[in-house]
């Protein structure tokens, strides 16, 4: 049976206008404005966030996991997203960070940034495989990931099939803690301190994954301001095990390409500019490339819609710091025993979600086309979105498929109504007999 | 046989800022209809090609697609100069493509025969100042 749809990214109806703003930012047309109110399809959304962003009256919002939840578990452990670390100005070292979380509750604290270095070591050894498609494509960002099953399917095979570094720390925090703490894994649960929507969204619909190893996402913008004065005392466990440099610019545009594959790849940022280079990997036109790196957000993890800080000055941030850390890279930092002991690899297949295609069966669906051409051919061409779809030629197809009337349009509606205020003056006009 | 679903792109002769939109417009309508797979790689990468072709090379023309049951057709007439070698212009790494298009990154040589490998019928006639007309047509499975 298919599951229900889930999104992070929702809707507060009591907040929302109706009007256009996120309706003309979405990059995958995914939003209708209808009855007065944005509507997000389900079947097209990313959860990239962008709606978050450009909603003036706040109705977008990312529904993500409150820090209570921590207390449903015996032994909590929080994950942070390396972006965290930028959140910081001037920051220093990741440990304080580490201690910070450790202070406002957490029993233990598992650096995302080392299930990044995992993951690089993982993906590196895959490269050394012959046949692999060009370019490879990072499974990293969720949204990329799922843009690619809704717009892409082409390229799904293109997707490298190693699990997000969110997955692997996951895995390998739960049983060294168990290990240490002589408990059982169902008493641990495992947090991750998120930077946007869209891995919220994966932890509950895992993609590549038959279940998630996560048990909650907790927004960076909800515990920003609890960790602030913990981080500003720059304390640390001196047992404290770090990550390499490379894990933590794993939160930056490139940082990710630049551990993996130096040589040969590419890294875009920004969902519309992940779009037209995926456009051209689609025709071919990027096959000498080996590695493909597309974060939805600009300039990276640091740029998601959950965080507090800048994206500029985040990426700063941990520019800097990375500058003061050792280099060492997670080919010398991650034993190969750990790549056998721990599972890297997805374990199900990425399935299409063709939202696309007008209708199951290609000789209706052309039918549709030809009629939605011919509806184009009537429309203003304004793109006002005052119809409550995104352009006129999402207009028109959402009126062959259904869910819409022609007259919705306003501006054929006004024509129409001169012509029967004509007909009306005229209707006036004629004389009794 | 009259195909069931036809459009025509007008492609304007080094019109650079909107090469590519044609291509990109097929290329979404194939996967409105449900066209997938490697059918749909190969007329995304034919399709560019083609219409790079006309920006390029041409004095400007207009590209078809035509949606048959059974096929996929796109067909490219321009309104000249024409091709007075085909058979050089067939060749690998063989371009006539000016400075300003090399300039662009264009002019690989790899056009025509790029488009032959992926179409699964391939025609192309050509006139001296007349024009050019290439036809291709890709099975659907």
């Amino acid at each position: 049976m298919e599951e229900r749809p889930y999104h992070s990214v929702r809707l507060a109806k009591q907040l929302c206008k109706g009007c256009t703003n996120c309706l003309k930012h979405c990059p995958t047309e995914a939003i209708r404005v209808r009855g007065g109110r944005a509507h997000i399809l389900d079947s097209l959304c990313i959860d990239c966030g962008e709606c978050i962003r450009v909603c003036d009256y706040h109705a977008k919002v990312a529904v993500t996991d409150p820090l209570s939840m921590i207390k449903n578990f015996r032994y909590s452990i929080a994950l942070p997203a390396p972006s965290l670390y930028g959140q910081f100005r001037g920051l220093q070292k990741p440990e304080y960070v580490v201690e910070a979380l450790r202070c406002i509750g957490f029993s233990d604290v598992f650096e995302v940034a080392r299930g990044a270095d995992v993951v690089t070591r993982a993906i590196r050894e895959k490269l050394k495989q012959p046949g692999l498609p060009k370019p490879l494509i990072s499974s990293a960002c969720p949204a990329v990931v799922r843009l690619i099953q809704v717009r892409f399917p082409e390229l799904i095979e293109n997707i490298v099939d190693i699990r997000q570094p969110m997955e692997v720390a996951a895995t390998i925090a739960r049983a060294e803690f168990c290990k240490a703490n002589d408990c059982r894994p169902e008493e641990v649960g495992c947090f991750f301190i998120t930077p946007c929507p869209a891995k919220m969204t994966v932890i509950r619909r895992p993609i590549g994954q038959k279940k998630s190893e996560v048990d909650g996402a907790i927004s960076i913008m909800e515990i920003y301001g609890l960790l602030l004065p913990y981080v500003e005392k720059m304390m640390k466990d001196p047992n404290f095990r770090p990550s390499t440099k490379y894990g933590v610019a794993w939160s930056t545009s490139d940082g990710e390409a630049n551990a993996v594959c130096p040589g040969n790849s590419l890294s875009v940022d920004g969902i519309d500019n992940v779009i037209r280079v995926l456009e051209e990997v689609e025709n071919n036109k990027l096959m000498d490339l080996t590695y493909f790196e597309g974060n939805a957000c600009m300039g990276g993890c640091v740029g998601g819609p959950l965080t507090f800080e800048n994206n500029y000055v985040a990426k700063n941030t941990i520019r800097q710091m990375v500058k003061q850390m050792p280099e060492v890279h997670p080919d010398q930092d991650v034993p190969t025993s750990v790549l056998n002991k721990y599972p890297t690899r997805n374990d199900e297949e990425i399935e299409a979600k063709d939202a696309i295609r007008l209708d199951d069966n290609m000789q209706e669906a052309m039918r549709k086309m030809v009629r939605m051409n011919e509806i184009i051919e009537r429309l203003p061409g304004y793109d006002c979105g005052s119809c409550g779809s995104p352009t006129c030629r999402s207009f028109a197809e959402d009126i062959v498929r259904g869910y819409c009337h022609e007259m919705d349009c306003i501006h054929i509606m006004k024509e129409k109504l001169k012509v029967m205020a004509q007909e009306m003056v005229e209707l006036a006009q004629t004389k009794r007999e | 046989m009259e195909p069931l679903f036809k459009t025509v792109y007008q492609v304007a002769r080094a019109d650079y800022t909107s090469a590519g939109h044609a291509s990109a417009d097929i290329k979404r309508k194939l996967k409105q209809l449900g066209v997938g797979g490697d059918v749909l790689r190969r007329v995304a990468v034919a399709s560019y090609e083609v219409e790079l072709n006309l920006v390029i090379h041409s004095l400007g023309g207009e590209l078809e697609l035509n949606v048959f049951p059974d096929a996929v057709q796109l067909v490219s007439a321009d309104v000249g100069p024409g091709i007075p070698d085909l058979a050089m212009a067939m060749k690998e790494g063989y371009s006539t493509a000016n400075d300003e298009a090399r300039s662009l990154g264009f002019g690989a040589g790899m056009g025509l025969p790029n488009m032959k490998r992926n179409a699964d019928e391939f025609n192309i006639e050509s006139t001296v100042g007349v024009g050019t007309t290439i036809t291709m047509r890709f099975h659907l499975a």
